[in-house]
């Protein structure tokens, strides 16, 4: 197709440049480097990681087990003496095992069902860009049509009507999430299929499976990247909104929204079981929307807010 | 040539809300018919012959496919039939006394957001990267994400239980009784809407007519008010929209805090007690409130947008 020969191995030019061996700065270097340089995601990052090695390694070091009543210990405050140090709740179960343990479950839901919203959100939505013509007409008016209904409303029902399962909380959230996904998706795939690298591959011989695997979802990465850190955010909140109103997690288990759930019913006598698992909520909701700020800023410069 | 324009793009719009409509009614339909578990399970086992009896009379003994049709039906001549539940009471009645509560929780809050986090939102553009536009946009980040059910306990504590200033919950229709609920629910849409109108107005404040209007002499703050104020303030509008939606969600949670006899603890009820027409109902009205107001949120930004123009089918 054009005239411009490659450069050849003898070229000295490109000898050159073989020899210097400069690094490349791609996309992802320059991203990095503007990720690192945000100083809110940076600090936000180290908090999350701190956050998930408490609450996946803090149970097993801490004296307590979840389940365990402290009868003598009964909603008593936060003491060092007691070895309760976030206090302990109603029953005499030690508030922070309980706190890490919620962790667990809200972190899990957040990742599970974000995967979930990722794995519908992207196939869909790259289908629907990649096809084009009236398969992609069809795909996004349904999802204008889906976009239109009060999602929250459509989680309590399936929540209620399937029961409280936590696989089924995974499903529900992911399967309610996937819009936002399916959109941007769609409209980077449009922009990405006319693009040479793609046409070469279809002048390949290539058939249209592999294409979109091979040649557009990984292109879409950055893009899916920024929204996933946003979505994990949305989903925890959307996991801590249901276990309040009692529709989430059932007990034993426990999560943010179900502690924080509890804490509300006794705050007036025992504040602490409502504080604590409300400030750790809040500190990984807080965190997580600035990475995703900063990995909007680092990825997709045009589209600051 | 516009309005008309407009007219035309109204008229389309208004057909495309159909189908929505028609999904919106036939998923929870099905999807609350497929629960195990009727409404009649809660109570002691009823007598066949009066279980019969009452199937009958709700038409829960008719094929599934029948009942289906016999909803639609009365729901588009707008009746959401009896409530399981609530003996005597239609789910009509039940939307016509949570809905007024509910309906100006969610409006105040709503005029309430927009006032406030437009001005904080232009305040800190226009104090771009100084210490006041970071602490007021790390305040913002902070009402985004703090959820409501924690905010409400914390405000209720320390206002009510601690202060006394104002009462815990309930709900009498007096100012007393809606400050802390309302201020609850418009926080996070506040700090949202903060943030869009910082970034909108910072990228407004960059563009060539403004540069012009700035290079005609004109003092700042007509720059703003005459100029920038408009363009920047579209995107707020279009979120009025989604913003309606997390208004109505939030009530569902605040409601339940606060203990206000709302639509939002109608539903939390209704779906707790499978009342299947109940939960329909609400699901339905709440479905089309949000999808007319998103209507006439997308038409007031046709209207105000210059650069939409409807000659073409888009």
């Amino acid at each position: 197709m054009s005239e411009r020969t490659t450069p050849s191995v003898e070229d000295p030019f490109a000898q050159a440049l073989a020899a210097a061996d400069v690094p490349g700065r791609s996309l992802w270097t320059d991203a990095s480097h503007r990720l690192l340089k945000n100083r809110a995601a940076v600090v936000s990052g180290i908090i999350m990681a701190v956050m998930v090695l408490l609450v996946v390694f803090g149970p097993m070091l801490l004296p307590w087990e979840p389940d365990f009543t402290d009868w003598d210990h009964t909603s008593s405050p936060p003491s060092l003496e007691t070895g309760h140090w976030f206090g302990t709740d109603a029953v005499g179960r030690d508030l922070l095992v309980r706190t890490l343990e919620g962790g667990r479950i809200s972190l899990l839901v957040g990742l599970v069902a974000t995967l979930v919203s990722l794995a519908i959100g992207v196939t869909y939505g790259a289908v629907a860009g990649y096809y084009g013509g009236l398969t992609d007409r069809v795909m996004m008016r349904v999802v204008d049509i889906i976009y239109a209904l009060p999602f929250m409303f459509f989680v309590i029902l399936l929540m209620v009507v399937f029961g409280r399962h936590i696989l089924l909380i995974f499903v529900a959230i992911g399967a309610v999430n996937w819009l936002d996904m399916a959109r941007i998706v769609r409209g980077q795939t449009l922009s990405l299929k006319n693009m040479e690298f793609v046409e070469a591959a279809r002048a390949c011989g290539v058939d249209h499976n592999a294409i979109i695997r091979r040649h557009i979802i990984p292109n879409l990465l950055g893009v899916v990247m920024v929204y996933v850190t946003l979505t994990i955010p949305q989903v925890i909140l959307v996991e801590s909104f249901l276990s309040f109103l009692g529709l989430g997690v059932q007990e034993p288990m426990s999560s943010w929204g179900a502690l924080v759930n509890d804490g509300a019913q006794d705050m007036e006598s025992a504040p602490w079981t409502l504080v604590f698992p409300a400030v750790f909520l809040t500190v990984t909701l807080y965190c997580f929307n600035y990475i995703g700020d900063g990995m909007r800023d680092a990825l997709d410069p045009k589209d600051r807010l | 040539m516009k309005q008309e324009g407009i007219l035309r793009h109204a008229a389309t719009r208004l057909l495309g809300l159909i189908p929505t409509l028609l999904v919106l009614i036939t998923i929870a339909f099905f999807l609350i018919r497929v629960a195990p578990g009727g409404p009649f399970d809660s109570e002691k086992a009823l007598p066949p012959e009066i279980r019969a009896n009452l199937d009958a009379k709700y038409h829960l003994d008719e094929p599934l496919l029948q009942q289906y049709f016999r909803y639609l039906g009365q729901i588009i001549s707008g009746d959401f039939g009896p409530s399981f539940q609530y003996k005597d009471w239609s789910v009509n009645e039940l939307i016509a006394q949570g809905f007024p509560v509910s309906a100006t929780l969610g409006g105040l809050a709503m005029l309430l957001a927009f006032v406030i986090g437009s001005l904080v939102g232009i305040a800190a553009a226009l104090r771009q990267n100084s210490a006041a536009d970071y602490s007021i946009m790390g305040v913002a980040m902070l009402g985004i994400s703090i959820p409501n059910f924690v905010v409400a306990p914390l405000l209720i504590l320390g206002v009510a239980v601690y202060a006394g200033w104002l009462p815990a919950g309930g709900w009498d229709w007096s100012w007393q009784r809606m400050v802390l609920p309302v201020v609850t629910l418009a926080l996070p849409v506040i700090a949202y809407i903060a943030r869009l109108m910082r970034g909108s107005m910072i990228e407004v404040l960059h563009s060539n007519f403004i540069r012009t209007a700035r290079a005609k002499g004109l003092p700042e703050r007509v720059v703003i008010r005459r100029h920038a104020l408009k363009p920047a303030i579209l995107p707020v509008i279009s979120y009025m929209g989604p913003a309606t939606a997390a208004l109505i969600t939030g009530s569902v949670v605040i409601e339940r805090i606060y203990s206000i006899p709302g639509l939002g603890s109608y539903f939390v009820q209704g779906a707790l007690n499978r009342d299947y027409t109940l939960v329909m109902g609400v699901v339905v009205f709440y479905g089309v409130v949000i999808i007319v107001l998103n209507f006439i949120v997308d038409l007031l930004y046709a209207w105000l947008n210059p650069r939409i123009r409807y000659d073409e089918t888009q």
